[in-house]
């Protein structure tokens, strides 16, 4: 494969890289201060930050030969399908597994910057909390309401023109870039009472998740389940939130949404059609009045 | 307090559609998993979901043709009416994830598209783009969600199962987690727990496996008395591309569309694929196999690829083993229309374009047939008593199992897109039964049980925490030791097995485990600590390698996936027919032979000294009587006569 990679990128042409840096935003526990930290990394073929990670890991030293317990972060698949490996790749958010160490070398050889990011409370060091992500998936109404599970056969016959545009929609991995790039979508983080159990902490917690903005893929995902003809039976509850506290309305139309997705979920288009719904369905509510 | 509860171990398609079935029949359901919900390995399946629909019917397929394909290709080493059940719901499975929302591809008609897998002659593959997996998990996750806001469904994310806890006379009372955030180790009492934790790929080090698929919580589950079915029988998966992290798959649906697979005929051609004329490219599946072509059962097209490499030394590139997987020769848009999921991993993470070049592949571990021991109850049709307790049921009281972490499905060897339909299958249907195991419950519900059970349970896994957070420092890398362990055991039970190899690696296998607790930790904190759970999870995948080895070196026969070349069966390459003919009746009788000494599932229990002991199960082979597998074999056609006499005499004593 190296021959190959060679017509795409420089660095495998650079056999002189033997190691490089590799800096990681570290964060010990909620709350608590942040700090860079250095790790140098051998470099084999076919790396991607994914096992940049493991090998610090393993090494658990850092560049300066300081034994360290190992950066903490999520993932999974390691294919850019599930969605867990979510951060801030030199500045940018994307999924670690497909940043591939050669391609970042060659954009910017002094190294790797690895940030958690900043839209969601650090758990510990690149590890964030998206619980919002999905409670705001509760309050959309993501899923299609069917009677029960029980053999009533097959769903309703689809052109392949709608199934595609659904399929884009319905690839959404809920990985959080669209709202990482969004200017409109604000960190929440709610510093712990005294008097609180975790129970009053958690629905304090889901409380302000809901007032908040819903961001761009749950307004694809209310797309997604009102252009499912069963989904559209109960459309009106979804454009409910789609126009209540925290709805499209708080989008400020800058686009950053559509061009980090790692799905190319087409989340502007989603908006723009979802303006269009909210638009009507507030005509019609104020006529039904 | 004392509501019967059932705790689903893993987020996947078992277990979220076992988790969803019980909330619609009014059971409480907690889904514990060690990601967020909706994260699983489940995401990774591309190419789709097998089962009968109305296209095939017309060409004269029935569900019984689909249940005999999935035994055929299996090598008849799985219980068949559990089978036979599964090609008899797969229809109805597949409309309810219709319902459920799930893009499926359509055809311009509207109706649902399908496409042709492998092991089998019919289209009866539907998918949604090539993320089928995803797309069907989603829809799962979606249900989930419902039947949490309606609070029958209880999620416990990011929690590390430790272990089931049972009672004196050894039913299972609930089980033993973790928090991995806070580090918290809880008791959590249930009436029944089920399974559903996937495969164990991270045996092998690097697998097409996601992170998760350690294979420790089964491991778990074994060490406290559940028996284990079938270990040996890993499926290498023909087609993936290397990393340095993990290997990725390249869909069977590649070649399901029409993509294949060849080398260039002049070892080590430098030309690009491109330049190299038809006739100098080896379509060594197409013409060795020309029934299924490229669509062989996955255990062949991966030993053909290993000898077109190794023994032929027709590898594409001399440093590292591969050859092509082509598509070029497809329409472009059919490709984005239909693959581009599957050809964009290749892209991104290879920096070619599979639409213009022929992509670079090599075998990888990908799927464990074997899995958890697991009972069933025959209706008098021959297919399952729904809604019978003893179904998916394990020989421990109140653990069920399902999808990939059972050994019910696919026997030696699995088709390509059986492994969905089986999980939401074994999903759907363990769901009834265990509901009527909790109205038959002995001895109370778990919420009645004495306090002390659950405090001790947990104290010990409390204890084994806190040693290892204690242990010295310079010990062994539980990292490095993961990757050592993964290179003995591709080593030696992958592809092609050899009896001095497995004996060898399990002897390593035993000294590593012991070496196992002198691991030290980077971390000894007690908060999101990586590092102790990786470590934990590294000691615990020792049971389940002896099992897999141990299973291995015992089979001394080819069956599936499990591959031995001493003990392979000859093929026939006599060309006078009567010299052949009686090649073939020795053949049959070799056959019957090693199907009366083999044709049995291994099961393996643990034993006190922490070896695994081996039994065997007989098979109920009641619907298909057994006969050998014989795609492309060499004189072939002589055996299929000769073992269809023997069967035409047997009828007629």
């Amino acid at each position: 494969m190296q021959n190959n990679k060679c017509n795409t990128t420089n660095a495998d042409c650079q056999p002189q890289i033997k190691t490089f840096e590799v800096r990681v935003l570290r964060q010990d526990g909620p709350g608590q201060c942040s700090y860079w930290q250095r790790h140098r990394v051998e470099h084999e073929p076919d790396m991607n930050c994914i096992s940049v990670l493991q090998k610090i890991a393993e090494q658990a030293t850092t560049a300066d030969g300081q034994r360290v317990a190992p950066v903490a972060w999520e993932c999974n698949c390691l294919e850019e399908v599930c969605g867990a490996c979510t951060m801030l790749v030199n500045g940018r958010v994307r999924q670690a597994c497909t940043a591939l160490v050669d391609r970042l070398l060659a954009e910017k050889p002094d190294g790797i910057e690895l940030r958690p990011m900043t839209k969601f409370p650090v758990l510990r060091d690149l590890v964030v909390d998206r619980s919002r992500i999905f409670a705001v998936l509760e309050k959309v109404r993501a899923w299609v309401p069917v009677d029960s599970y029980l053999d009533l056969g097959s769903g309703p016959r689809q052109s392949q023109e709608t199934q595609q545009m659904a399929y884009q929609y319905s690839k959404c991995m809920c990985c959080g870039c669209c709202v990482e790039a969004c200017p409109q979508y604000l960190k929440i983080e709610l510093p712990c009472r005294p008097d609180d159990t975790p129970e009053s902490y958690d629905a304090r917690l889901r409380e302000a998740h809901l007032r908040s903005y819903i961001g761009p893929y749950a307004i694809s995902q209310i797309e997604l389940f009102n252009s499912n003809p069963t989904g559209a039976m109960n459309a009106g509850e979804r454009l409910d939130a789609l126009t209540g506290e925290g709805g499209i309305q708080v989008c400020g139309n800058a686009q950053n949404c559509v061009r980090v997705c790692p799905q190319e979920i087409p989340l502007t288009t989603a908006i723009g059609r979802g303006g269009r719904d909210a638009t009507w369905h507030m005509l019609r509510k104020w006529f039904d009045q | 307090m004392t509501k019967p509860r059932v705790v689903v171990i893993g987020s996947g398609l078992a277990g979220m559609s076992a988790a969803m079935k019980l909330a619609e029949l009014e059971c409480d359901v907690a889904v514990m998993s060690l990601l967020p919900l909706r994260r699983a390995h489940s995401c990774c399946a591309q190419g789709g979901i097998n089962s009968v629909n109305d296209l095939t019917r017309q060409l004269g397929d029935d569900t019984w043709k689909h249940f005999e394909d999935t035994v055929y290709g299996g090598d008849f080493l799985q219980h068949q009416p559990p089978v036979r059940e599964m090609a008899e719901w797969a229809p109805r499975i597949i409309d309810l994830m219709d319902r459920l929302g799930v893009t499926f591809n359509r055809t311009p008609e509207g109706f649902r598209d399908y496409r042709r897998f492998g092991g089998t002659l019919y289209r009866r593959t539907a998918f949604a783009g090539a993320t089928t997996g995803q797309q069907l998990l989603y829809a799962l996750d979606e249900q989930v969600r419902r039947w949490q806001v309606a609070g029958r469904v209880t999620a416990f994310e990011n929690w590390d199962f430790l272990g089931p806890i049972l009672d004196l006379e050894g039913r299972c009372r609930g089980c033993a987690a973790q928090n991995l955030l806070t580090m918290e180790i809880r008791a959590l009492p249930a009436d029944a727990l089920i399974l559903a934790t996937g495969g164990c790929g991270l045996l092998f080090g690097r697998s097409t496996n996601s992170m998760a698929c350690t294979g420790s919580a089964v491991s778990r589950a074994f060490t406290a008395g559940v028996r284990y079915g079938n270990g040996e029988f890993i499926q290498v998966h023909p087609t993936a591309i290397p990393g340095a992290d993990k290997l990725r798959l390249i869909s069977e649906s590649a070649r399901g569309e029409g993509g294949r697979i060849w080398a260039p005929r002049k070892p080590q051609d430098p030309r690009p694929p491109a330049e190299i004329p038809e006739k100098e490219r080896f379509y060594f599946l197409e013409e060795r196999y020309p029934t299924y072509g490229n669509l062989v059962p996955r255990d062949i097209a991966t030993r053909e690829i290993f000898r077109v490499c190794f023994q032929d030394g027709l590898s594409v590139q001399p440093d590292r083993m591969c050859v092509y997987l082509d598509v070029t020769n497809l329409p472009r848009e059919l490709l984005d229309r239909k693959l581009g999921g599957v050809l964009k991993i290749y892209e991104k993470f290879q920096g070619v374009d599979p639409r213009t070049t022929p992509m670079k592949i090599f075998p990888a571990v990908h799927y464990s047939m074997g899995g958890l021991w697991c009972d069933y109850e025959v209706n008098a049709s021959g297919g399952l008593n729904i809604g019978s307790p003893r179904n998916q049921q394990t020989n421990v009281p109140g653990i069920f199992a399902i999808g990939e972490c059972d050994y019910q499905f696919h026997g030696a060897n699995r088709l390509g897109a059986n492994s969905l339909v089986a999980c939401i299958f074994s999903g759907l249907t363990v769901a009834p039964g265990v509901v009527n195991y909790l109205e038959n419950l002995p001895g109370g519900k778990a919420g009645e049980q004495s306090g002390s059970l659950f405090d001790r349970a947990a104290e010990q896994h409390r204890q084994r925490y806190q040693t290892m957070l204690v242990r010295p420092e310079g010990g062994l890398n539980p990292y490095r030791l993961h990757a050592e362990l993964g290179q003995v055991m591709t080593k030696a039970a992958t592809v092609i097995r050899h009896n001095g190899e497995i004996e060898a690696a399990y002897d390593k296998i035993c000294e590593m485990q012991q070496q196992a607790p002198r691991c030290s930790l980077a971390d000894t904190g007690n908060w999101a600590n990586q590092n102790v759970v990786f470590a934990r999870a590294v000691e615990d995948m020792f049971p389940l390698a002896k099992v897999v080895l141990k299973g291995a070196l015992a089979r001394d026969e080819c069956r599936g996936a499990h591959y031995k070349p001493e003990f392979a069966m000859p093929e026939i390459h006599a060309t006078d027919p009567a010299e052949a003919r009686r090649q073939a009746r020795q053949w049959c009788d070799r056959f019957q032979e090693n199907n009366r000494k083999w044709l049995k599932s291994t099961i393996a229990a643990y034993a006190g000294d922490g070896d695994p002991e081996l039994s065997y199960e007989e098979i109920d082979t009641s619907l298909i009587p057994p006969r050998p597998r014989l795609y492309g074999v060499t004189g072939g056609k002589w055996i299929e006569e000769a073992w269809k006499e023997r069967g035409a005499m047997q009828n007629a004593k």
